[in-house]
């Protein structure tokens, strides 16, 4: 028993030290700010600003690393030392509940990363007019009519579409050297849920690759999750038995990339690059990056000027980038060959969804009414061809390209 | 060493006063903050003052962080209470996370399908019926094929989950919105049909209905007839059966009203706090009630203290992991510690420790 005594006492007496030891040197870390933030710009107006930004997950997770990373970056580069970030909030109450925790603790201006969180920043916006709150992948903020409340999403399909290209020139490197005919130029693409931004992701990659690859055909499956590692994989390789050589996805875990290393098939990745567990087999990845959204919004906040209700990054903001060609998959001239195509995105002359470039059901489309006010019947009201192409991204920043092209195959549409 | 005698032997405490029972558990808290301190210290170099406080601020540093850990506090102890007449009769319902799902999943159905067809309070009518009836059904389910087959109750009432949580993900596709995006979203947000009220704030009305339950739980394991035969089932059927107690009929009994509770509690998640469901909205309170319950010994007055605790640091704990830039694996961390002081220092208030003169001697 004196021994055990003894032990809690000197225990106790170790804590008291340390304790009063780094109590003297450690000054106020109970403010609420993060303490990586950025030196200087002290004088500026962004000093003052208090950010919060709110992740469904943490950086574990390739999808809310992006934005994390992004959410960093901006506030440094604009000298915002007073930033908060919370992350592990679910798309429930407490999403609404962090919200008001951060206005309530001096936040100028808050952003939420998931599409989930959607309605419970709408509730905190009505409940907090002097907070901004902007919410990256939203459809609502167009229709809700609140000052304080914007959506962003970025023009990834253009990205996607660049992607394709780089998928199609391998294709064709593929059927030059003989590893397959060009009737079996079939890609395979492990989609999350048949949502439009998924749909529109998987079809701009298509007509990519079938820009350059005239024979290219498509099969997409579905998991039902944004992340589930083993599902994705097993889509990945269930698509690789079907004959598919050359696999993308649009989901957030590394599935479908190790498959896809295991099998020896090209992969084309997104929101990052996986070449270093992936050096045989990745071609390249598009991504999004916030930063330049993050920048323009709080910059925004800290002028005084309003937000846009949709704001919609491009590749000239760099909002949609590519990274990390890889060439030693990659087919010979394929970095020329984005620079022409961003080019000719950059200068009108090319559209992504060129109607005169796909047919649905064997036609070519001329009307197409898409849902771009969120309903719970769905109801088409936007007309969204004009001039020869379908416009997305422009009557609301969120991707509503929701047709089923000819030339893709669904396996399942369960989800 | 085989040969030799041990030191230390073990023999069981008979009458241990209450205030050296709580001592033993205040040391065991004391102690556990200790080594989270030294831990933080190592892995972090993070002053474990600053830590402490932090935990604090987040769950009480504001007036709103106090309604929403009170409100945590009062869902934690509504489903512990649930499970605890079932524990009590040794039922091994670890079924709650699918009992409260299936709840909100009634609940969810009466808001969305009779939104357009029935009045605001016909509808909260329906949803209250609905989702008791929705968590008696799962708990009678397991009770049912126990009582007459003696199937295992641990196993079918997990499995009860699994169903639970499929449906839910089923009817999230079926309502979802936009079309694929696998999302309910909030229900009815514009008209608010099927919100349960609001009394004073958003916060107090679960906790008010979680209150009454308590003290109605309290009673009713107490001091009813119903809370005897409990607690006679529980310790032993032959015994139950020979006093003339139906058995069969009080697992079941107990079961529906253990399922019925979990109902109401997942009413209150999606009709009182969250107005969407998500397969993820019970969040594993289900299990955590499991330990809340019995490090209470099954007293509901005791199973307040218990869940204050478990909320206060997992509401802390996501404080910090946000304030000081620490991943929140560093608060299960922590949380884990915690956990195993008290659970642990139950063994000291069971058992005593005798040290054998002769080892005192060598000392």
């Amino acid at each position: 028993m004196k021994k055990l005594f003894a032990l809690v006492l000197s225990l106790a007496m170790i804590f008291a030290l340390v304790a009063c030891g780094t109590n003297n040197s450690g000054g106020s870390t109970n403010n609420g700010a993060a303490n990586d933030g950025g030196e200087g710009g002290e004088t500026s107006a962004f000093a003052d600003l208090k950010v919060g930004f709110i992740f469904l997950h943490d950086e574990n997770s390739t999808y809310d690393l992006n934005f994390i990373n992004a959410a960093k970056a901006a506030c440094e580069n604009l000298g915002v030392t007073d930033y908060v970030l919370k992350t592990n909030v679910p798309e429930g109450q407490e999403c609404y509940d962090a919200a008001a925790e951060l206005a309530d603790d001096g936040c100028d201006i808050i952003f939420a990363d998931s599409f989930g969180h959607e309605d419970f920043m709408i509730q905190a916006a009505k409940d907090f007019p002097d907070v901004q709150f902007c919410h990256s992948t939203g459809t609502k903020a167009h229709t809700e009519g609140l000052d304080n409340y914007h959506n962003a999403f970025a023009s990834i399909y253009e990205g996607r579409y660049l992607a394709g290209i780089v998928a199609g020139m391998k294709l064709n490197a593929m059927i030059d050297a003989g590893e397959i005919t060009a009737d079996q130029a079939k890609i395979g693409y492990v989609g999350a849920f048949t949502y439009a931004e998924v749909v529109s992701g998987y079809t701009s990659f298509f007509l990519g690759a079938r820009s350059v690859c005239p024979s290219a055909t498509m099969e997409v499956t579905f998991t039902g999750s944004w992340y589930d590692e083993t599902a994705e994989k097993e889509g990945a390789q269930k698509l690789i038995d079907n004959g598919c050589v050359l696999i993308s996805q649009h989901a957030d875990s590394m599935g479908a990339p190790t498959a896809c290393e295991t099998a020896g098939v090209p992969n084309v990745s997104y929101n990052g690059s996986t070449i270093s567990a992936c050096p045989n087999t990745y071609l390249i990845s598009s991504r999004i990056d916030w930063t330049p959204y993050y920048e323009y919004a709080i910059t925004a906040v800290a002028e005084g000027t309003a937000i846009d209700a949709d704001w919609t990054g491009t590749l000239a903001t760099g909002s949609v980038v590519l990274t990390d060609l890889n060439t030693d998959v990659a087919a010979e001239g394929t970095q020329e060959a984005i620079d022409t195509a961003i080019a000719a995105l950059e200068d009108g002359s090319l559209h992504v969804f060129d109607t005169s470039t796909f047919t649905v059901n064997g036609e070519t489309l001329t009307s197409y009414m898409a849902d771009v006010d969120t309903d719970p019947d769905y109801t088409p009201d936007t007309e969204a061809i004009a001039d020869g192409y379908f416009h997305e991204s422009e009557y609301r920043s969120a991707p509503y390209f929701d047709l089923r092209i000819d030339g893709i195959t669904l396996l399942d549409e369960a989800y | 060493m085989n040969k030799q005698q041990k030191r230390f032997y073990i023999s069981k405490r008979t009458d241990l006063p209450w205030y050296a029972a709580w001592g033993i558990r205040g040391a065991a808290i004391l102690l556990a903050l200790i080594v989270c301190a030294v831990v933080t210290m190592l892995m972090t170099g993070e002053n474990p003052i600053s830590i402490y406080a932090t935990i604090f601020y987040g769950a009480f540093g504001t007036a709103r962080r106090t309604w929403i850990t009170a409100q945590e506090l009062a869902i934690l102890l509504g489903i512990s209470l649930a499970v605890t007449p079932a524990f009590k009769m040794r039922f091994w319902n670890i079924g709650a996370e699918g009992q409260v799902l299936i709840g909100g999943l009634a609940t969810t159905a009466c808001m969305i399908c009779l939104a357009d067809k029935l009045s605001n309070g016909m509808v909260i009518l329906c949803m209250i019926v609905a989702s008791i009836l929705a968590g008696a059904l799962w708990g009678f389910l397991p009770a049912f094929f126990k009582a007459k087959w003696n199937t295992n109750e641990t196993l079918f009432t997990l499995m009860m989950n699994y169903i639970a949580t499929q449906l839910a993900a089923y009817y999230i596709i079926v309502w979802e919105v936009p079309k694929g995006a696998g999302k309910i979203g909030i229900i009815n947000q514009s008209t608010e049909i099927g919100w349960l009220p609001e009394i004073v704030n958003q916060y107090l009305l679960s906790i008010v209905v979680v209150a009454v339950l308590t003290g109605a739980m309290y009673i009713y394991l107490s001091k009813s007839k119903h809370g005897y035969e409990i607690a006679v089932v529980g310790e032993s059927q032959r015994t139950a059966s020979y006093a003339g107690i139906k058995v069969e009929r009080v697992i079941i009994r107990t079961m529906v009203i253990s399922g019925a509770v979990c109902g109401l509690m997942g009413l209150l998640l999606v009709g009182g706090i969250n107005h969407t469901l998500t397969t993820t909205v019970v969040d594993g309170r289900g299990f955590t009630a499991v330990m809340v319950s019995w490090l209470a010994k099954f007293n509901p007055i005791a199973m307040i203290f218990t869940s204050l605790l478990l909320v206060f640091l997992s509401r802390g704990a996501s404080e910090i992991s946000s304030d000081f830039g620490l991943n929140h694996s560093f608060s299960d961390i922590l949380t884990g510690i915690i956990l195993f002081f008290i659970i642990g220092c139950e063994f000291f208030i069971t058992y005593k420790i005798n040290l054998r003169k002769s080892a005192e001697k060598e000392a």
